[in-house]
């Protein structure tokens, strides 16, 4: 069998390798080449070289966005995988109705993001009424939001993840090292912790990159306000390419870099991790 | 493994052919591009029996069934299928860009006056042959470029500040009244001083506020951003020539109107229904809601907020109470002045689809404002005020703000506020002036910065449109 597959691997790689191009491959280079062009549509491209990127580097909103998005990543990703974290191991303790509680966290991550970004809108504004504000009155109001809303929905679906690496231990493990006479927290942390580095490798790429490339939220919570300062990286790109005469290909270096930015982020990251992982 | 790898270089080698042979389409494309003048349509009788579909980029959605209906009607009588497609509210220009990267654009498409068209200046074509050109009752609205047409306006619109005459009429009744009539109403001085009485007395009057929520939520500030903004320009740019053409041609921005636009602007946010902090949450549906419940007494917005009244569920509003008054901000003379008219709305044809297609279009849009069917449409389905000789004075829009706009027009001795926002240098100024806005509200800005931002911003935005045209 083995051998059939290996034998005829072009043959089953091939459609995927053909649509892989198509929808992706080729639209990148295209992106890419984009970059260095000044354009209205794509058909009436012409080659300027790196003026765009000059001019992406020197628009204040892009660093702006870039500082904004680096600061929301860094504080959603702590909280939601170490909320995501206690709650897997609450949950995977034998607890009454772990089921239900492991299904209603999970719900949020299964509504859309444009829809959440109005349901927290609507909700946070009810609630900053009584100050009264909104939440374009501050651009910490927005970045709060922004927080509660990504952890809100992202929560439940690295629980599970979690939940899944937790279970997988051998309980063998944690008995022996009872035996030995560990504390909790010493099987935390020498046991628990390392057994499940696979877990945490999925779930700390998922949050990252998630938390980096968020647009949908963004957009229907805040649309960037007040004055661009809760505006992130993509709705920043999106923005330039859409809202201004003459931008297109400064939006196209825009989100040159932030794709180059995303995987030097995503790779570093499966690197560390991956090296911590251990056989079991 | 071996064959693995001959199997990537070969799809490799696929893709970059692939990619080469993509190269070689565009390329074709541009040499063809550069060498031709601009399509002229209507000159001649093309041919167009081969014509199966055109299409119709629709910028208005809250007709787009409207549309639909009358798409369907076209086909029926000539076998001409009309595809309409809609753009969400504030999404035209996104919409336009990537569905004119389609093998099937748009043949029929709208911009919104001279900056949209140095925006799509290569997707136009000449229409000064076409009918509808020709039956413009008034050519300069047009959007020309040389001895090109490239815009037809197909819609003329006013704005102003809508006030409920019932609440009016309760508060000239009132002991110690500032005013007996609207007609007293002729300049910022005597509107502030009944709009601030109308507030201290607005429990008897049993309403919230005098104005409607300045509606300052982001996508929903074109209220002032735009429209409001629109009386300090053209204060600053009226004089010798056309004040759009002045304003367009403005590398700086004075604002020498600057108190004139905090003048209105504060007597709206003092004299609201809604809380100031509040006001950057609100939505121009919820305050078209609030004046059509009788919440509140006054808003600004135009001839096209009539359908936003009447369908509001538990409207107070009756529809001989409904009426306009000028932007009144405290300049000199302007007990003369009248509502602000003008329009946005322009039809181009597209340019990149073959003769006969654009020959289509523009029979299309021909019937639309010609024949009898078409007319009626217009006026009554659509509500547009069309600047057209084909439309006899019976055939005008019967909505109660629409007959104000033409009442407002014919009047004798007052001056029309141009629509003069059409030279505003992008979407982006707009943007960051409605922001500073949102922000001045709030106090978290001074006014002194607001004008100075607007300022340096119009500079930035005309630099970088130079820029770009290079």
């Amino acid at each position: 069998m083995d051998k059939v597959v290996k034998k005829h691997f072009a043959l089953f790689a091939l459609p995927t390798m053909i649509a892989f191009t198509l929808a992706f491959l080729i639209p990148f280079i295209m992106g890419i080449y984009l970059s260095f062009c000044k354009f209205k549509t794509v058909k009436d491209a012409k080659f300027i070289g790196f003026t765009n990127y000059g001019r992406a580097f020197s628009d204040s909103a892009f660093i702006n966005a870039l500082k904004f998005t680096a600061l929301f990543t860094l504080v959603s990703v702590i909280l939601i995988n170490v909320i995501a974290f206690i709650f897997a191991m609450l949950l995977t303790k034998s607890i009454k109705g772990t089921n239900a509680f492991r299904t209603v966290f999970f719900m949020p991550n299964l509504i859309g993001g444009i829809v959440l970004g109005y349901i927290w809108n609507m909700i946070i504004n009810g609630v900053l009424l009584s100050v009264p504000a909104t939440i374009t009155s501050d651009a910490s109001y927005g970045f709060w939001g922004l927080t509660v809303l990504m952890l809100w929905q992202m929560i439940g679906y690295m629980m599970i993840i979690y939940i899944s690496g937790i279970q997988n231990i051998s309980p063998d493990l944690l008995e022996a090292a009872e035996i030995d006479g560990a504390t909790p927290w010493q099987k935390l942390i020498n046991v628990t912790l390392p057994q499940i580095m696979p877990s945490i490798t999925i779930c700390l790429f998922l949050t990252l990159t998630n938390s980096f490339r968020l647009f949908d939220q963004n957009y229907a919570l805040t649309a960037g306000e007040p004055n661009k300062q809760t505006q992130m990286l993509a709705l920043d790109i999106y923005n330039t390419f859409y809202g201004r005469v003459g931008w297109q290909g400064v939006g196209q270096a825009k989100a040159v870099v932030f794709s180059i930015i995303v995987a030097a982020i995503a790779l570093t990251q499966l690197y560390l991790t991956r090296s911590k992982e251990v056989e079991s | 493994m071996k064959e693995f790898k001959r199997i990537l270089a070969l799809s490799m080698a696929g893709c970059m052919a692939a990619g080469a042979l993509a190269g070689c389409n565009n390329g074709g494309d541009d040499s063809k591009d550069s060498g031709e003048k601009p399509s002229v349509v209507g000159e001649e009788s093309v041919d167009t029996s081969s014509v199966k579909e055109i299409y119709f980029l629709n910028f208005k959605p809250e007709i787009s069934d409207k549309y639909e209906a009358i798409a369907k009607k076209y086909e029926e009588e000539t076998g001409v299928k009309v595809k309409v497609q809609t753009a969400a509210s504030g999404e035209y220009e996104k919409m336009l860009t990537s569905e004119m990267q389609k093998s099937d654009p748009p043949t029929i498409f709208q911009i919104n006056g001279p900056v949209g068209y140095q925006n799509w200046k290569d997707y136009c074509s000449d229409m000064s042959k076409t009918e509808l050109y020709n039956q413009l009752n008034d050519k300069s609205l047009a959007v020309t470029d040389g001895d090109g047409v490239f815009g037809v306006p197909y819609a003329v619109e006013g704005y102003g500040i809508i006030y409920n005459n019932a609440v009016m009429t309760k508060y000239f009744a009132m002991d110690g009244a500032k005013a007996k009539s609207m007609d007293e109403v002729n300049s910022f001085a005597k509107l502030k001083e009944v709009v601030e009485d109308m507030t201290a007395k607005k429990k008897e009057l049993g309403i919230e506020g005098v104005f409607g929520s300045t509606s300052l939520k982001k996508g929903d500030d074109w209220r002032w951003q735009t429209h409001l903004m629109n009386v300090p320009l053209y204060y600053e740019f009226k004089g010798e020539g056309s004040p759009i053409t002045n304003c367009l041609n403005a590398t700086e921005l004075e604002f020498k109107f600057a108190d004139n636009y905090k003048n209105i602007f504060d007597l709206y946010t003092d004299n609201s229904c809604t809380d100031k902090k509040l006001l950057g949450s609100k939505t121009v549906d919820e305050s078209m809601a609030e004046f059509a419940t009788g919440k509140c007494a006054m808003i600004q917005n135009g001839n096209w907020a009539w359908g936003q009244v009447k369908d509001v569920k538990g409207n107070t509003v009756k529809e001989e109470d409904i009426k306009f008054l000028p932007i009144y901000t405290g300049t000199e003379g302007e007990d003369k002045q009248s509502l602000c008219i003008g329009t946005e709305n322009y039809f181009a044809i597209n340019s990149q689809v073959d003769a006969a297609k654009q020959q289509a279009s523009v029979d299309f849009l021909n019937w639309l404002f010609t024949s009898d069917y078409g007319k009626k449409a217009v006026v009554n389905d659509l509500g547009f005020i069309a600047p057209f000789n084909s439309f006899g004075d019976d055939e005008k829009p019967t909505d109660p703000l629409a007959k104000e706009v033409l009442s407002w027009m014919s009047k004798d001795g007052v001056e029309t506020v141009i629509w003069t926002f059409a030279g505003i240098p992008s979407e982006e100024w707009k943007s960051q002036f409605g922001s500073a806005l949102l922000e001045y509200t709030e106090g978290k800005k001074e006014w002194s910065k607001v004008v100075e931002d607007a300022k340096a911003s119009w500079k930035a935005e005309r630099e970088a449109a130079a820029a770009a045209a290079e």
